[in-house]
């Protein structure tokens, strides 16, 4: 590697940097050769990006292939009302070059795959994951195992975080914490549950902190040990995280000898920006056939599966609500004669309360396709979308 | 009685409470006391053979308790349990 020195510019810019005993010269120097791959812009993304780059991490790649949307704002603070629309990852470069002109940020504009995440991944020394899936997370962490680069691991739900260091020489991976991913469904995920937008935050720059410390070599890092954030109580906890005694000391996890398809793996059919919606058939109902069959004045009930805060941000006229989890304790309200037709927010929980009443003997049952986000696309604008 | 910690996604199933207590001499008698009190944890803390699911992980302190005697654990009044299940939100 070329002989890295720090210009007139940079010296001033990091100078609260250079007069620390654990930075100094030699540190910001390393910091400057030090090559950090950002899986996901989002929540945890935008602040780690925002950190790193301030810190003058000398290359940062960054991961992402999803554009702007309003609902992100409110967490993923390296994008602006401006940016609605744009590719994230143009947004997050423009962001990062106006806090640091001095970094090179390498732009990866791809969905991380099996196929292509040994080579994205071997190109730097460290990653950090603010992916919001399991199949994503399981492949950085086999990738990282593989390759032998730190996985500076941070997660979120709702008032709560978690991170750690995964696949650092010697210690514990993601498989030794969480030997298999749950069943889909079992685990919400931030757009079904939601997440306070200040957690990602705290979360992003916990891992942020992490890649800077071992970039340094100093102090004590998270390796070993798995940190618990919660917001609601503000407490946070640690909990002692060990290598799986089945995996050699000094050898790779002997569960990964490569990469594998990791949406089989979590049970998850892959997902698509273009997926084709899924065909017609007597079990679903579009959007817009609900609305000729409310005009016909068809008879037949129609239950929201939603939860109470999200009917009461807009509902379709005419629904009922009974959540997802009361549906079981609530079936008398419900007979199985009616026709019934059950709606959600995108028809996912709507489809799961569909499968529930036909096992309980209901025989006439519709699930509507796209669910209220739908409606609000093709019939109603005026109910609101979140 | 110990103390049971409950995780953010299974707060719904013990109506919202963030902390259970539990008696029994062992991690899996409190568990047990615990689905006892909230029958609709027991399909998010147990597979159908009975046995603790994989992305659920139980502390004693801070130990993991694979690491422990799994669920033969024992229990003193002063321990708290500590269920963490895989969270996989980030954005």
């Amino acid at each position: 590697m070329a002989e890295a020195a720090l210009s007139k510019e940079e010296i001033l810019r990091y100078s609260r940097h250079l007069i620390m005993p654990e930075v100094g010269m030699e540190g910001q120097l390393k910091l400057k050769q030090a090559k950090v791959l950002l899986v996901g812009t989002g929540g945890l993304g935008s602040p780690t990006a925002l950190y790193l780059a301030a810190a003058g991490i000398g290359t940062i790649g960054l991961v992402d292939f999803d554009v702007v949307d309003y609902s992100n704002l409110q967490r993923q603070v390296i994008h602006g009302t401006k940016d609605v629309g744009r590719k994230k990852i143009e947004s997050a470069e423009e962001t990062m070059r106006d806090i640091n002109p001095h970094i090179s940020i390498v732009k990866h504009e791809v969905a991380l795959t099996s196929e292509n995440a040994l080579g994205i991944i071997a190109d730097y020394d460290i990653v950090a994951d603010g992916t919001d899936n399991f199949p994503t997370r399981y492949l950085v962490n086999d990738a990282c195992v593989l390759l032998g680069k730190p996985n500076v691991y941070g997660s979120i739900f709702r008032f709560e975080g978690q991170a750690s260091i995964f696949a650092a020489p010697g210690g514990p991976c993601y498989r030794c914490l969480y030997p298999e991913p749950p069943p889909p469904g079992l685990v919400p995920s931030c757009a079904e549950g939601g997440v306070l937008g200040i957690l990602p935050g705290v979360i992003g720059v916990i891992q942020a902190t992490e890649v800077v410390k071992i970039i340094l070599g100093k102090g004590e890092t998270l390796q070993g040990r798995l940190m618990l954030y919660d917001a609601l109580n503000m407490k946070f906890r640690e909990l002692k995280l060990r290598r799986d005694p089945d995996c050699p000391a000094d050898g790779k996890c002997t569960k990964i000898h490569g990469l594998i398809d990791y949406h089989q793996f979590c049970g998850v059919p892959q997902q698509s920006a273009e997926a084709e919606p899924p065909p017609p058939s007597p079990g679903n109902i579009e959007v817009t056939d609900l609305k000729a069959k409310i005009d016909r004045g068809d008879n037949f009930r129609l239950i929201d599966v939603r939860e109470v805060h999200e009917f009461q941000i807009g509902r379709i006229p005419g629904s009922t609500l009974i959540p997802l989890g009361e549906l079981p304790k609530r079936l008398s309200e419900l007979n199985p004669e009616d026709e019934i037709v059950v709606h959600c927010k995108m028809g996912g929980r709507s489809a799961k309360a569909a499968d529930l009443l036909r096992a309980q003997g209901f025989k006439r049952v519709i699930n509507v396709t796209g669910g209220i986000l739908a409606w609000s696309d093709k019939v109603d604008p005026s109910v609101p979308k979140y | 009685m110990a103390k049971i910690l409950i995780p953010t996604p299974l707060r719904q199933y013990t109506g919202n409470q963030d902390t259970v207590e539990a008696g029994g001499a062992t991690v899996g008698d409190a568990l047990k006391s615990l689905t006892t009190q909230f029958p609709d944890l027991r399909k998010n803390l147990y597979n159908d053979e009975g046995k603790l699911r994989s992305f659920v992980n139980v502390y004693v302190n801070d130990e993991d308790i694979r690491y422990l005697s799994k669920e033969a654990t024992p229990l003193g009044a002063a321990d708290s349990i500590s269920i963490v299940p895989s969270i996989a939100g980030g954005r």
